[in-house]
């Protein structure tokens, strides 16, 4: 029995990475059969929030651990870069390094506290950061430009080859995108993955199984936040200009959309989470504001008729596959 | 000014402000209790009683004040029993995240309903008495904050009453007891749900209402405010009327003596800091359950 679950799991770990290099390769021709810079530019943005997305579903979806405050790390990625990169005149490679290791440790010190919370407590402890960091955002004038944002921010290069157009951007997002989907699934598929797992499942069993419960949660909070801190960096070298109405609570409620949408613990469903809650607004752009008014009908109707995402349309559709070739010996 | 006048200035505008969030708060404890989840359209109709207010008054019938107090709390109670009628009530699987999920999702309609109806501009009510400041021991203070506080303290009685003295009221405190317990008991746990939503959405109303003469309403306000009592009723101990009455008070005064003393532009952050210590410190909050 233990051969054919180890042979299981090697077939499963080449199914994935078969999957991840099938979808990069689709997500890499693309741009050469379609040169409209406008799907380059919402296909950027997907990118981005696919890696702040993700970070949040290793947290939400697979650890359990609920968080409203994901644009809190975000702003602070995206900020602490544009503020090294331009007053600081650094190189902006220095600065996206320097951001993401501050963003880490700012994430351990915050997780460490706040992660002793759970449910309700959880949800407002981050949201109740998110919303702090917001305001500093805001307030801090002489470093953040306040409500008027900040401006010239220089374009990441390498060697001398800026990343200046949509083109060479969607190359490097979509790449840093790889990296991370890769990451991710190993993550999950490791040790550390199993117990975030259990975590979700039952935190007293994990905890009586040998898992140092509260340090992994700390531990997939520190990830999630540096994810978001990578999608703030590529955000901010994107735009090269940043206002903080971007990073508020509709940031941390969209991430929390997308994952729920795309189903919990899926991080393919993730992806497709993005897509739809990117390019939805871009078809309610004739309603103006009050496409505010689909969303909330959305994730009430998501909640209502389809409370596993878009992942439980897969399942249920494979199942239904299953019952239908087994017909003749039953249904399994 | 001297000293002892500014720091009574800050107490009252703190305790002023402290119940409007003391009736949010108890919104929220209320429904907590009935179904163990929180109802994040809660500020919304804070939000929903001060415009709907405004709409009324500016209708063009001249209704007076007071009607248009009766009619708008009437008819927030009536939307916040459609909401659990027709998003929370379906639930096939109502768990703590989903129920976040549809409330969040309902107060993102609210909201765009009411930017929809009346759009984006701030709007303000009369205010119901006197408008002229008065002093008092050298600080000053509207009458409309009496009316504030009055109020608050009116909706605590009330509160109290009915969950002390009437039958309906005994039964929603035996289901956040114990649900399974209460249920075998022959109480219609489902329909306490649908109460608690009424109950609370009237409460929120009202609070609206009241503080629209001073703090001006629109559309995007909700939210704020709905967090502000969020933060009080965790002060308090989420779940606890009493607890929510207390968090709501002291909310206020850090608020306004932080904005007095600190900094008005972190007023807001200046509570959430306050939030998140007493979390670490006391997670279930002052007079919270363990």
């Amino acid at each position: 029995m233990k051969t054919t679950s180890i042979e299981q799991k090697l077939l499963s770990k080449r199914k994935i990475y078969l999957g991840i290099a099938i979808f990069v390769l689709i997500m890499f021709l693309f741009p050469l059969f379609i040169r409209n810079l406008y799907y380059l530019n919402v296909l950027i943005f997907v990118g981005i929030y696919t890696i702040a997305a993700i970070g949040l579903s290793l947290l939400f979806g697979y650890a359990g651990q609920i968080s409203l405050g994901q644009a809190a790390f975000y702003g602070l990625g995206a900020y602490a870069s544009g503020v090294l990169s331009t007053k600081y005149a650094l190189n902006p490679w220095v600065a996206f390094v320097i951001s993401i290791l501050l963003v880490g440790v700012v994430a351990y010190l915050i997780g460490k506290s706040i992660l002793s919370l759970s449910g309700h407590y959880l949800a407002m402890g981050t949201l109740g950061f998110g919303i702090i960091m917001n305001i500093i955002f805001v307030e801090w004038y002489s470093m953040t430009g306040g409500h008027s944002g900040m401006v010239n921010i220089p374009n990441l290069d390498i060697f001398g080859f800026k990343l200046n157009n949509d083109i060479r951007y969607y190359y490097f997002v979509w790449s840093v995108t790889a990296i991370i989907f890769m990451f991710s699934f190993n993550l999950v598929h490791s040790k550390v993955g199993r117990a975030l797992r259990g975590i979700s499942e039952s935190e007293i069993a994990s905890e009586v199984l040998g898992v140092n419960t509260s340090e992994v949660k700390v531990i997939i909070f520190v990830i999630s936040a540096v994810y978001a801190a990578i999608a703030g960096n590529l955000y901010t070298y994107y735009l090269t200009f940043l206002t903080p109405d971007i990073f508020g609570f509709k940031f941390s409620l969209d991430l929390v959309i997308m994952v729920v949408l795309g189903g919990l613990g899926s991080i393919w469903g993730v992806f497709f989470g993005v897509l739809i809650l990117i390019i939805l607004p871009e078809y309610l752009r004739v309603l103006k504001d009050y496409d505010i008014i689909v969303y909330g009908i959305f994730l009430i109707v998501i909640v209502l008729f389809l409370p596993g995402g878009l992942s439980q349309l897969r399942t249920s559709f494979v199942q239904r596959f299953k019952v239908l070739r087994y017909s003749p010996r039953g249904p399994e | 000014m001297d000293l002892y006048s500014v720091i009574l200035q800050f107490l009252f505008s703190g305790i002023t402000i402290g119940s409007i969030y003391t009736i949010v708060a108890m919104g929220f404890s209320i429904i907590f209790n009935a179904t163990d989840a929180i109802n994040f359209a809660q500020g919304e109709f804070v939000m929903l009683g001060g415009m709907l207010a405004v709409g009324l008054l500016s209708f063009g019938v001249g209704l007076p004040l007071i009607l248009v107090f009766f009619i708008t709390v009437l008819m927030v109670t009536a939307i916040g029993m459609i909401c659990e009628l027709l998003a929370v009530h379906p639930m096939k699987n109502p768990t703590v995240i989903n129920i976040i999920f549809v409330t969040i999702g309902l107060s993102i309609l609210l909201k765009g309903g009411v930017m929809f109806m009346w759009g984006k501009d701030t709007v303000g009510l009369p205010t119901f008495s006197n408008p002229n400041p008065i002093t008092f021991l050298g600080a000053t203070f509207l009458p409309q904050a009496v009316w504030m506080i009055g109020t608050a303290i009116i909706i605590m009685i009330l509160v109290h009453f009915f969950f002390k003295l009437t039958i309906t009221g005994k039964a929603m405190m035996a289901v956040a007891f114990n649900k399974r317990a209460a249920s075998l008991m022959g109480i219609n746990a489902r329909r306490m749900v649908t109460y608690s939503f009424i109950i609370s959405s009237a409460t929120g109303a009202v609070s609206g209402i009241i503080i629209t003469p001073v703090t001006l309403m629109a559309y995007d306000k909700g939210a704020m405010l709905g967090l502000k009592g969020f933060c009080a009723a965790m002060l308090g101990g989420f779940g606890s009327i009493p607890g929510a009455i207390i968090g709501g008070f002291l909310l206020g005064i850090f608020e306004s003596f932080g904005s007095g003393f600190i900094s008005s532009a972190y007023k807001d952050a200046i509570a959430f800091l306050v939030l998140i210590a007493l979390l670490l410190f006391k997670p279930k909050g002052i007079l919270g359950k363990k």
